[in-house]
């Protein structure tokens, strides 16, 4: 009968730290779960006191990697609640800077911390002898993203330029331009992307789940919309907590969450399962190639939904520029807006699923109350079920093979742990 | 096998990991770092993991009695251990829960659970072990840090400014945000980014800490000029600050 001991302290390649536990005894097992054991960094708690103007500015420290989702949804929740009307031009940059950061986390995510399970390698760095023109490509596409970033906010990480009411610096139509070109360029790299990732040999493995998702009428949603689900479920993004339903669990720094079933998933994989027909042709296209046909239900799939979501954005980017250059860009105060009493939540889609910040002000702006649900923490009950399916169809491989098996699984999820474990409030208003 | 070139490794404790992402970040220009470096462990980026190293970059700050176990440990093995950016360098963000009553910020966040969750006051690594060199910001800058490697092989001080950001954002001939009324801690706050926030039409949130000697007297001027107190700005600075002002405050009594 097979005896299984796995515990991996810190599992490698992802964002955070985390740990898997696994013990079988004689066939029985009798533990099998994701641990999330990051320090816990309470930021709902410490940005009572401060005034709106820093909350986007602090709770993109949320994040190294999705610093700019995490700014926009604060920004989406304080101009909510200060009743702020967003240029068009605002609203343009704002998808920019967001789909840059989509291709930049989701490269980051595929080429540097996936694929080298495929390609048999502990990490990037041997790739770049044995797989140069693949460590080529993902570096300069990572360039293009953050440079994409650059331009509107100054940098990827930590966005300087993102206010209340829009930008403190608008990017320069030549800058436009001369991103937008190497946007065009970067198609080949697309291509070359999908064709990569279309003949890795994905793990076998199906999980049906509820997978949640925002969802907008006119595009592929990525910033505020409705919150759907698989399971028919529609809600506006103020209900958020009727999906989310937050539980402490022991031996997590992240809280876990449910909805219809015992579980849900939220990232790629979810938008592309709920808004697939939104996707731009060439993303279509490419989901097709990468045999990725709604409702997939295999988790490990999410890694190549990420690809699907790089070239919608590499296209949707270069259309941005074009409507952006066609209307002419002009430098712009921030919109005015009255600082009052008031709350509002905000969502993004963020790199790894769905977002939601929630803020409450006093009449001077001052925030009195505070609540994040991170992607990262939505996933984990869902991980934790899959691994507890995963587990018995592997259990007669080497401890190796389970255990690389099972990294992979969490890694797929491409958890970003230090966003879990920053902190969520149990009760709110 | 030794392949002579100094082994690196990257470690972190909490923090965004948006400074081991710069890291990461800096091969797009500079892939041949890795000609003059080994690393050796990096869980963010690599599984391969090597106790054997030189040279340790540790990015976050200290909020755990394991986090000093795990602190020393480092110091043990490292020949040179530097703070990769405000976490580690200054306590940074994290330590804005120290203005709150500890209990009260486990509470809020854990509620009843909050005895499963162990935490205390955030404090820079600098504040629980010897640290020979800083890399100051959130996040590092990607140059910056390049520049700081480079000075580590050559057993030369890393070159870390001691002037404010107020010289670099001159030297790129923005407008001062002073004049179209913003309040900027570029003052006296520690240059390097290149004044990266102000000319980007954002005010200096002080993320590269105090300067070693900041002018107090002409920073008043200054903001006796845009009608604001020295508290008004203070109370800013405690966004990355925090420990260091609370530490101040704790001599002065």
């Amino acid at each position: 009968m097979t005896t299984l001991n796995v515990n991996v302290h810190h599992v490698t390649r992802v964002e955070g730290h985390g740990s898997i536990v696994v013990d079988v005894k004689n066939g029985e097992i009798k533990e099998c779960r994701f641990e999330v054991v990051e320090a816990p960094r309470f930021f709902e708690a410490f940005v009572r006191g401060r005034p709106y103007s820093e909350l986007s500015h602090i709770t993109s420290r949320i994040c190294g990697i999705c610093a700019v989702g995490h700014a926009t949804a604060s920004l989406e929740a304080t101009e909510k609640a200060m009743g702020v009307q967003l240029t068009e031009q605002a609203t343009l940059l704002r998808k920019l800077m967001f789909h840059g950061e989509i291709i930049d986390s989701h490269i980051l995510h595929t080429y540097y911390l996936v694929a080298p399970d495929f390609l048999g390698a502990g990490s990037v760095i041997p790739l770049i002898e044995t797989h140069r023109d693949a460590v080529l490509l993902a570096l300069r596409v990572k360039k293009l993203s953050g440079d994409l970033c650059a331009i509107i906010g100054g940098r990827h990480t930590h966005p300087c330029a993102l206010t209340v009411g829009g930008f403190t610096h608008t990017p320069g139509e030549r800058e436009l331009r001369e991103i937008q070109a190497r946007l065009v360029d970067a198609r080949a790299d697309m291509d070359a992307s999908v064709d990569l990732f279309a003949s890795l040999p994905w793990p076998e493995f199906e999980r049906e789940t509820e997978y949640v998702s925002l969802h907008k009428d006119d595009e592929y949603a990525f910033i505020g919309g409705t919150v759907v689900t698989s399971d028919g479920f529609s809600y506006p993004i103020e209900d958020y907590k009727q999906v989310t339903n937050e539980e402490c669990v022991p031996f997590s720094t992240a809280k876990w969450t449910h909805h219809n079933r015992d579980a849900y998933m939220v990232g790629a994989l979810a938008r592309l399962n709920n808004n697939h027909d939104q996707l731009h042709p060439r993303a279509q296209a490419a989901a097709a190639k990468l045999g990725l046909r709604p409702i997939v239900t295999n988790p490990f799939l999410n890694s190549a939904a990420q690809v699907v979501e790089m070239v919608h954005c590499v296209e949707d980017s270069i259309r941005i520029i074009d409507e952006l250059l066609s209307r002419g860009v002009q430098p712009e105060a921030p919109a005015p807006f009255k600082v009052e009493a008031t709350e509002a939540v905000g969502s993004c889609d963020v790199p790894r699923g769905i977002l939601f910040h929630h803020y409450v002000y006093d009449e001077d702006g001052i925030c009195t109350r505070a609540n994040c649900i991170i992607p990262t923490n939505q996933n984990m009950a869902n991980l934790n079920a899959d691994m507890k399916v995963l587990l018995p169809q592997i259990l007669d491989r080497p401890q190796d093979e389970v255990r690389h098996l099972l990294e992979m699984l969490v890694r797929a999820y491409d958890p970003c742990i230090s966003c879990s474990a920053h902190c969520l409030k149990v009760e709110f208003v | 096998m030794d392949n002579g070139k100094p082994k690196v490794a990257f470690f972190d404790f909490a923090c965004c990991e948006g400074c081991q992402l710069t890291v990461i970040d800096s091969l797009q220009t500079h892939l041949d770092l890795l000609d003059a470096i080994e690393i050796v462990q990096f869980r963010e980026a690599m599984s391969e993991k090597g106790e054997n190293y030189q040279i340790a970059f540790i990015e976050g700050s200290c909020t755990r009695q394991e986090d000093e176990e795990r602190l020393h440990k480092i110091r043990d093995q490292a020949d040179i251990v530097v703070a990769l950016g405000a976490c580690a360098h200054l306590g940074g963000i994290n330590a804005l829960k120290n203005l709150h009553p500890l209990e009260d910020v486990r509470k809020w966040v854990y509620g009843d659970k909050a005895a499963w969750y162990d935490t205390y006051p955030a404090r820079p690594i600098g504040a629980v072990i010897e640290v020979d060199a800083f890399i100051p910001g959130c996040p590092i800058d990607r140059e910056e840090f390049v520049r700081v490697v480079k000075a580590l092989l050559l057993g030369t001080k890393p070159p870390i400014p001691d002037y404010p950001v107020c010289v670099e954002c001159k030297l790129k001939e923005n407008v001062c945000l002073f004049d179209l009324g913003k309040i900027c801690l570029g003052p006296v706050t520690r240059a390097g980014c290149n004044a990266i926030c102000p000319s980007y039409g954002a005010a200096c949130e002080g993320c590269r800490g105090l300067i070693p000697n900041p002018n107090e007297n002409a920073m008043k001027d200054v903001l006796a000029k845009a009608g604001l107190t020295v508290e008004e700005i203070m109370s800013r600075f405690t966004m990355f600050n925090t420990y260091q002002l609370q530490e101040r405050m704790a001599e002065e009594e």
